[in-house]
């Protein structure tokens, strides 16, 4: 009977690929082990070992085919004797295909980053000793910001915005260098430095054995002695090692040196939960770091954001946590073209405006805003929706005038409840909004749970959109 | 740094060096002498302040220790680094920071290094390659590796000198950090100062076989040294920095040294014998077999009595600055947490 052979994923996120190469041709027989194809990601190659020894009796899925769903049948293996016009190709697709998540953007479209419509942006303020009023947890307007004028943009997606980030920067300034596992031969080990080799070399693109705790405290030492390190960590579930250097070496020393020595430093690397990956590789540390004094804490959504904020953490002084998300690097957004987009840090950007309800979100959570957002409208409900991209300082003029204009607020966050981003803005509203407010303050998390592994009780821990619509009906009395 | 601005200072990385052969000049001695009187004398005053009450938290004194310190900064260049962990006001005061700025501090004044907000554990001299000051054990290693990292990505020809104790080199970043040390063949110095309690957990009791030896997997020269005796202390230092400097990657001394007081002022060192600690004093003393060279050297008694109240008069000016400045005001809790963009 014949068998077929399915389009293989990569990494536990792929959803599609490429068939690069066929390295056997219809009536070959095929041992088992036997590569018979290649098939390629923007992230990876690899070769397509048979399983099963035959001969390959039809290939299905021609060589140079893009944007092959993962899962589909790329060719029908028959045994010997049997013949090719046995095979009667089953209409519907295989049905074993796991339910994994599918982006949006995926694959070259792009997605617009502000919705329907450009949102109008808070005006702004040049303000005197922001650090200070940022410590003293004062209410002051964002830097200015006229992000609308930049309006050459290209396409990338966001693994390309934040090499592109990387390298105008190393460009600019010779003692940005970038450290981490895989950085350097292997390209990344999300291929977010790819070419960074190439360009700047072994000196200023350093493949690190995997020893978190020690190279985030070298990284730590030589911005103390004049650089300015990236520190790429594969996976910010790995920083926990780093935890230390990154808080009391990193974090503090401004403060205990009395102001005359700080340490100008990035750490990044993919936060949050990818798929299927379990408990250990899938968290959220956007609170963890947004704890401490000292750090700021930025996280993108689109590619606009890991762009524009990727160059500024660059530039900023001072130790910056910069959370990206796995399962976005795939995506494709127009990003502003000029080397001189810099988004300043402490700035959030209202997405979506709208007048009943406030939803405040951060990285891929801020699409997931948007689709409810969406949904909403059809629904008679008009959402706001802010992307906060930096978490700390935390914009907290605009989410306030935001929820004093809605009297309605819904937090949306990949993080656990307790002790969240959510709970802080909870509270700025409780602090600063009180009399503003028509319904409590609903956050939208993670279950309260370490992250499970099989598929249908994963995706029931985490926020989906469909938990954002809920939470902002709810906060509308619209049920 | 506002309170060292100006000062005279009173000890430097290198000194005069010594002549190819025979021992080191009257001047070297005098030099060397006045350096670790200095330490003596500097620690003596901050545990005295401290009983009165001017030093609050943690104050880890280095009495008996001199010699270490005092060896490897001599051989150092102006370019090179230190770092330490928290036991670290000799190490300050080695570098050529200014004992008033590091008194203040420690009594927590505005005109401290800090300007009162790190401690006797925090405070750092960029102009003087001082980087701290650490009060996570082990942390200092890494620190000190990444100081030695970006010597090389400068090519100033700079050695970072890592000082950490018996009791840090057990910590795992340190083998992270001699492993990178050496495949990157970065010019870090790895000071190990043993002076035989991690607290009051003797070595024997916490480190299996040798520190000086650990480096031996990643292909690190190590050396075990004499901490007792600076001319000892600064023979290996020279070794050791020629070595680095010649681009050969890192190097570990071990040099055996003993502290005289409680690991930190609330400790009163009931792990050890009365009789450990005196034999240590009366037949060690790193201070008194420079004093002897001095005499030897005919250097006289006179000569030798204008040191010690030379000394004396600047230890009693920082406790008096550091008594009479003012506390930082009140508005610096809110500074320094970010550098303003």
């Amino acid at each position: 009977m014949p068998t077929p052979i399915l389009m293989p994923a990569l990494s536990p996120t792929m959803t599609e690929g490429n068939l690069a190469k066929w390295h056997k041709a219809e009536g070959d027989k095929v041992e088992a082990g036997d590569v018979i194809a290649e098939i390629e990601t923007d992230k990876a190659t690899m070769e397509v070992e048979a399983v099963d020894e035959g001969v390959l009796g039809k290939i299905l899925i021609a060589e140079g085919t893009e944007g092959v769903a993962v899962n589909t049948p790329i060719a029908m293996l028959i045994e010997e004797g049997e013949s090719a016009d046995d095979i009667s190709l089953s209409p519907s697709p295989s049905t074993a295909a796991p339910s994994l998540p599918s982006p949006q953007g995926e694959g070259g479209r792009a997605i617009a980053s502000s919705g329907e419509g450009i949102a109008s942006q808070p005006q702004g303020a040049h303000i005197e000793n922001r650090d200070i009023l940022y410590a003293q947890g004062q209410i002051i307007e964002p830097p200015p910001f006229d992000e609308a004028s930049f309006t050459d943009t290209q396409t990338l997606t966001i693994r390309e915005a934040l090499r592109d980030a990387m390298a105008e920067e190393m460009r600019r300034e010779k003692n940005v260098y970038l450290m981490g596992e895989e950085v350097a031969e292997y390209q990344g080990a999300y291929k977010v430095s790819q070419g960074l080799l190439d360009e700047f070399g072994a000196e200023r693109v350093i493949d690190t054995p995997i020893t978190e705790h020690g190279f985030a405290g070298i990284a730590v030492g030589s911005a103390m002695n004049g650089l300015q390190p990236i520190v790429e960590f594969m996976t910010w579930n790995f920083g926990m090692q780093a935890m230390d250097h990154i808080i009391n070496s990193a974090a503090k020393t401004l403060y205990m040196a009395g102001g005359q020595l700080g340490c100008p430093i990035v750490f990044r690397g993919p936060n949050g939960a990818a798929s299927r990956v379990g408990a250990q590789h899938s968290q959220c540390y956007a609170s963890w770091y947004a704890h401490v004094p000292g750090l700021k804490v930025v996280s993108p959504w689109s590619g606009a954001d890991a762009k524009g904020l990727l160059k500024a953490a660059i530039r900023d002084p001072n130790p910056i946590i910069f959370l990206e998300n796995e399962m976005l690097y795939g995506q494709s957004f127009e990003v502003p073209s000029s080397d001189e987009f810099v988004i300043p840090l402490g700035r959030a950007k209202i997405e979506r405006t709208g007048a009943d309800v406030t939803i405040v979100a951060y990285s891929i959570m801020v699409a997931k805003a948007l689709e409810a957002a969406q949904e909403l409208a059809e629904q008679g409900i008009d959402a706001e929706v802010i992307n906060l991209r930096t978490i700390r300082p935390l914009d907290r003029h605009t989410i306030l005038e935001s929820v004093k204009k809605t009297g309605r607020i819904v937090t949306a966050e990949e993080s656990w409840p307790f002790a969240g981003i959510g709970s802080e803005i909870a509270a700025l509203c409780g602090e600063h909004a009180f009399d503003y407010l028509d319904a409590p303050v609903t956050r939208v998390c993670s279950a309260d749970v370490p992250l499970p592994y099989a598929g249908n009780i994963e995706a029931l821990a985490l926020p989906q959109a469909s938990h954002i619509v809920e939470a902002a009906r709810k906060v509308c009395y619209a049920d | 740094m506002a309170a060292a601005k100006g000062k005279k200072k009173t000890a430097s990385k290198k000194a005069a060096p010594s002549k190819k052969t025979g021992g080191p000049g009257a001047e070297e001695l005098k030099k060397l002498y006045r350096d670790m009187l200095l330490i003596r004398r500097f620690e003596e005053k901050a545990g005295q302040l401290y009983g009165m009450g001017f030093i609050g938290g943690f104050c880890h004194l280095y009495i008996g220790q001199e010699a270490v310190v005092t060896g490897i900064t001599t051989m150092q260049e102006p370019q090179d680094t230190v770092v330490t962990s928290y036991r670290d006001h000799a190490h300050m005061l080695a570098c050529g920071m200014e004992p008033r700025g590091i008194m203040a501090e420690l009594t927590g004044r505005a005109s401290g290094y800090s300007r009162g907000k790190g401690g006797s554990m925090h405070m750092f001299s960029r102009e003087e390659g001082f980087f701290g000051g650490h009060g996570i054990v082990g942390a200092s290693t890494s620190i000190g590796t990444g100081l030695g990292f970006a010597h090389k990505y400068k090519k100033d020809k700079g050695v970072a000198a890592a000082y950490m104790g018996d009791g840090a080199a057990n910590q795992g970043q340190v083998a992270e950090c001699y492993n990178m040390a050496a495949l990157w063949e970065l010019p870090v110095l790895f000071v190990i100062e043993n002076n035989q309690y991690g607290m009051g957990t003797s070595v024997d009791r916490a480190a299996a076989g040798k520190l000086y030896k650990r480096g031996e997997g990643y292909g690190i020269p190590g050396e075990q040294v004499d901490g007792m005796d600076v001319f000892e202390v600064q023979k290996a230092a020279k070794q050791a920095l020629d070595y680095i400097r010649s681009g050969n990657g890192p190097y570990i001394l071990e040099v055996m040294t003993y502290r005289y007081r409680g690991h930190s002022m609330s400790d009163p060192a009931k792990y050890r014998t009365k009789e450990e600690v005196s034999s240590f004093k009366e037949e060690r003393d790193p201070i008194t077999h420079v004093k002897e060279a001095l005499l030897k050297a005919k250097v006289s008694e006179d000569e030798i009595k204008e040191i010690d109240k030379e000394i004396k008069e600047i230890v009693t000016e920082a406790a008096q600055f550091a008594q009479d400045s003012p506390e930082p005001d009140a508005a610096e809790l809110w500074t320094d947490v970010l550098v303003e963009v």
